[in-house]
């Protein structure tokens, strides 16, 4: 019994320590954005691993969610005979939802343990600490360009995901299912709104890429360092990653769209 | 170094690429044209009753979208609802005794204001009333209405 109350205590203090760590954590990445500025190659050479390189799998899997959305809700709306409304639905669902949150999802997978697995072998290998050594901060020379770059990617990454699914969704909407064309732009552009819609996804996609990227570099920094832990960090952004996506989505879309 | 130069170039490509899906999405996929009409006068009308009628619906004459519901208020002496319409200025010749209806886009759809040319000389300017007005059709009040004629009817 009191051990049973003992390990509930260690659990709760542990996730409190690794909560103060993250967010102290979180700070000093933080204080080391404006020394970031003048040095901006550091940051376009991340953003390159974590934005070009997940651009393939981003591009694909809207062009795709963007196609399937279209073939399903053309099924419902044909019944009442208003697939004309097939681009309010594919351009909604995408701008407000999809595209951030599926963005955040995929970008948490291709990028999120990517990051984590760089630096937490970083740390494994002692490299940090050999930075350490030299007074470079690693905080603030490794982890910095890469949440910064993090940030960066994931609302333009967001809206790659959402315009390829538009025009995906357009090319199975009047290609395939000769939807009229005219309707189905003007029906989306009279009901997608441009601060409503469009900048609160771009908004949500901002804070997702905040929190996954955060995550992500949390995981790698603060990992075992053996083989073992790192695979378990990563594994652990994948999951953490997921879930605050999709929490924080309903949040937010409780906020927003009221 | 070669290869900080691809690097540089693929991000460049990844950054316009990225602009170019946001620019798309604000202007091909959102009503960002309605926001440049934004100019125009108000005008305000009094509606028994506006059934769905919202902020943002169209106003149209002859089936052209002239302008949009800027706001709804309700007159608490009438009891009846009050609606501001923003008409863009090019449209500055529509007549003052103009009348305003209330329609549905089809039989479920949304519902919009249509404006009707009347035959005064003077034309609709900022702060003019639209003195003809018809409230929405609600389709219940039909259906009551039929239900009972018919049973007048036997």
């Amino acid at each position: 019994m009191l051990n049973q109350l003992q390990k509930l205590g260690a659990t709760t203090l542990g996730i409190a320590e690794r909560l103060g760590r993250g967010h102290l954590f979180l700070w000093h990445v933080l204080s080391g954005f404006p020394a970031l500025l003048p040095r901006f190659g550091l940051v376009i050479s991340q953003l390159y691993s974590v934005g070009v390189l997940s651009l393939l799998i981003i591009a694909v899997a809207g062009l795709f969610v963007g196609m399937v959305l279209a073939l399903q809700g053309y099924y419902t709306l044909v019944d009442f005979g208003a697939t004309e409304s097939l681009g309010v639905l594919v351009a909604l669902s995408l701008v407000r939802e999809l595209g951030p949150v599926v963005g955040g999802l995929l970008f948490a997978g291709r990028a999120g343990s990517a990051l984590t697995a760089e630096i937490g072998l970083m740390k494994a290998t002692e490299q940090l600490s050999a930075m350490e050594m030299m007074a470079v901060d690693p905080l603030h020379r490794v982890v910095a360009p890469r949440f910064m770059a993090g940030i960066l990617a994931m609302p333009l990454l967001a809206a790659i995901f959402s315009a390829l699914g538009v025009i995906g969704g357009y090319f199975v909407a009047v290609g395939l299912l000769g939807v009229d064309e005219g309707a189905f732009w003007s029906q989306m552009q009279a009901k997608v709104d441009l601060y409503e819609d469009i900048l609160n996804g771009v908004i949500k996609s901002i804070v997702f890429g905040f929190v996954v990227t955060w995550i992500a570099v949390f995981e790698g920094y603060d990992a075992v360092p053996t083989s073992e832990g790192v695979s378990r960090a990563t594994t652990n952004t994948v999951v953490h990653g997921s879930l605050a996506v999709l929490g924080l989505d309903f949040i937010l879309t409780a906020l927003m769209f009221d | 170094m070669m290869h900080s130069r691809t690097v540089q170039i693929w991000v460049g490509l990844f950054v316009v690429a990225g602009m170019a899906a946001l620019l798309m999405l604000s202007m091909k996929v959102s009503n960002i044209s309605a926001f440049t009409e934004s100019e125009g006068f108000k005008v305000t009308g009094y509606f028994e009753n506006i059934g769905g009628l919202k902020v943002r619906s169209p106003v149209t004459m002859a089936g052209v979208v002239v302008g949009r519901v800027a706001s709804i208020g309700f007159d608490r002496e009438s009891y009846e609802a009050v609606v501001t319409l923003n008409i863009q200025s090019e449209y500055d010749n529509i007549p003052e005794d103009s009348s305003a209806s209330i329609f549905t886009a089809g039989l479920l759809g949304e519902q919009y204001i249509a404006l009707e040319a009347g035959g005064a000389e003077d034309a609709l300017k900022e702060g003019s009333e639209l003195q003809l007005t018809q409230s929405a059709i609600v389709l219940e009040q039909i259906i009551g209405q039929f239900l009972v004629s018919q049973a007048d009817k036997e």
